[in-house]
């Protein structure tokens, strides 16, 4: 592998570093949404889904922009920043792991709930029959047999946050070793005609979405047929 | 010992049903809940377990509040057993884990012993499940570890909504002499839900009869069978479950007699011990009348009894409640005639009469704990 420049190694790593750090607080954040939202009467949880599910439909530069300003040195992002005498968290790792959540929220939220909204009330009427607080049932009952939409949710996450490109160049740039992914790799490595090393990437990433896609389909495979 | 007793009243609806059932029932046997489909019995079921919440409600078990103007105990907190009409059995634990998930609790107060693991696997046959997945059990088997699952939460009251409705025939006669070795070897109450008169005879001691989301009566169950003003006595297979106690046994012709209040019966039977209880059902429509004892017959059973009513059923039968004894004070009976017979022999209410029983059934596998 030697094949690779240590600047693609660099972005291949930061590209690990941010999906799996985003993946891992989508999930600790969306599990709780997803809760929320599967069993919540309230009349507000489905605008607050449409706000969760808009990145889906919004364009890349449009969700970008928005985090531009909310990150830059006049928005929120700005005086978080300034906690620790910076003053922005646009263009920096922290500021595009902030973008990544964002955009990969509904990839990860809504697998998980439909997942809560499947297994219906039952097992959690049966978990409390049996004395489980319903801090217990959570954990007990519901997070495992939602288990199968975890497991996509967190595949989802991780695969379109390798896969962005809009957000990441609008709010992080291309600097190498803190905001330079891998997509935005490829569109380098074009731009300067580098066309060995935008093939190898090219296709290593075609073939890491073929893998994903096939793995989801498997897991919902499985879902389908412990739900009969 | 007497005082023990469960109230439930709930008024409110649920969706668009409206539920206005109030009733009181001793906290021990197994009371059941009984009527048409939709008529509340599952929604009343749900309320005592606080799984469904209506703005009117009072519910007490033995002294204990769970639910009044002011307080509601949420259903993690009450002392219950839950048998849902699924098994619902939690897929992803194998059946000693599921047994085991509500295990571990502290023992209720004033419950004299608890419930054992390997006394449940051995009264519901869970040896041989043990380690295997829900979903490689039978209907029968998955209903009988959701018994054994309630049961090992160590409840003070089980509550069980239909636990055989969903299964077919062989199923049901399976997981039937289960709940009677149930309530016969533990001294723990039960309501239960049915809509089949037959499981009621089986186990029921208690009754609470409802439509349309009402209490129309609740009591013992021989009471509300033998009451003229109940849609029970009028059915096509109204009947008696009467619990008798074995005075003696006839091994030559295998007849035993058994004692009720106010009488003795003859039942052909196999082997039964004297001083046994068992459970006995007649039939109203093997019971005819005379007015005086008539020449020697084939009929085993010639018992002197009152005539209490005689309600007209239907067009040309009348169904006479009987009181057992020639002062009519003993266990009632049933007797349905026509009313060519009724106004041939001139009855009428208050007149003594010979009751003439053509069949007289056990109640199949069941030995009554009731002591009279």
């Amino acid at each position: 592998m030697s094949a690779l420049s240590p600047e693609t190694w660099t972005a291949i790593r930061l590209t690990i570093e941010l999906a799996t750090l985003t993946t891992v607080i989508l999930l600790v954040v969306g599990a709780p949404i997803a809760w929320w939202l599967a069993r919540s009467r309230s009349w507000w949880k489905e605008p607050i889904a449409t706000v969760i599910a808009m990145p889906l439909v919004l364009p890349p530069t449009v969700l970008g922009f928005y985090l531009l300003l909310a990150l830059g040195p006049n928005g929120p992002g700005g005086m978080i920043a300034g906690l620790w005498n910076e003053r922005t968290l646009a263009f920096t790792f922290e500021g595009l792991v902030i973008g990544s959540v964002a955009y990969s929220m509904p990839f990860v939220v809504q697998p998980i709930r439909n997942a809560f909204e499947a297994m219906g009330d039952r097992p959690l009427e049966v978990a409390a029959t049996l004395r489980a607080s319903p801090w217990r049932a959570f954990w007990t009952v519901a997070v495992p047999l939602a288990r199968p939409g975890f497991l996509s949710g967190a595949v989802l996450g991780f695969a379109h946050t390798v896969g962005e490109f809009g957000i990441v160049l609008m709010i992080g740039g291309s600097i190498p070793g803190k905001t330079k992914v891998l997509s935005v790799a490829v569109y380098d490595y074009v731009e300067t005609m580098q066309w060995r090393e935008a093939n190898i990437l090219a296709a290593g990433m075609a073939i890491f979405a073929f893998i994903v896609i096939l793995a989801m389909t498997l897991i919902e495979k499985r879902v389908a047929r412990a739900g009969r | 010992m007497g005082g023990r007793i469960i109230k439930a009243s709930f008024r409110g609806s649920v969706g668009s049903f409206s539920l206005d059932a109030a009733f009181e029932t001793p906290a021990r046997g197994v009371t059941a809940l009984f009527g048409p489909s939709g008529c509340g019995k599952t929604t009343v079921l749900r309320c005592i377990a606080g799984l469904n919440r209506l703005r009117q409600g009072y519910c007490a078990i033995d002294g204990e509040t769970w639910q009044d103007a002011s307080s509601f105990l949420p259903t993690h907190k009450r002392p219950i057993g839950y048998v849902f009409q699924e098994a619902s059995l939690f897929p992803h634990l194998c059946v000693r884990r599921n047994l085991l998930y509500g295990a571990g609790g502290p023992r209720r107060a004033g419950q004299s012993d608890a419930i054992r693991f390997d006394e449940v696997v051995d009264l519901l046959g869970l040896a041989a499940l043990l380690d295997r997945a829900p979903r490689h059990l039978s209907g029968g088997e998955r209903q009988r570890v959701a018994i054994g699952r309630a049961l090992l939460s160590q409840p003070s009251l089980m509550l069980m909504d239909e636990p055989l409705s969903a299964l077919d025939r062989q199923a049901k006669d399976e997981i039937l002499p289960f709940l009677e070795r149930l309530h016969e070897s533990l001294s723990l109450p039960v309501i239960y839900v049915a809509h089949d008169m037959d499981e009621i005879e089986r186990l029921a001691d208690h009754l609470v009869l409802m439509d349309a989301g009402r209490v129309v009566a609740a009591g013992p169950l021989a009471a509300l069978q033998s009451d003229p003003n109940l849609p029970l006595a009028k059915t096509r297979s109204a009947a008696v479950s009467l619990d008798a106690v074995v005075e003696s046994f006839d091994a030559n012709y295998g007849v035993a007699t058994l004692v009720v209040s106010g009488g003795r019966f003859l039942v052909p039977a196999s082997r039964v011990a004297p001083g046994e209880s068992r459970r006995i059902r007649i039939l109203a429509s093997d019971v005819s009348l005379a007015s005086e004892v008539g020449p020697r017959s084939t009929i085993l059973n010639v018992l002197p009894s009152r005539i209490l009513t005689g309600t007209p059923s239907g067009e040309h039968e009348i169904t006479a409640i009987l009181g057992l004894g020639f002062e009519g004070d003993g266990a009632r009976l049933l007797a349905r005639v026509t009313r060519r017979s009724w106004d041939l022999l001139g009855l009428e209410a208050g007149m003594s009469v010979y009751a003439q029983v053509k069949a007289v059934a056990f109640a199949p596998g069941r030995t009554a704990s009731f002591h009279g």
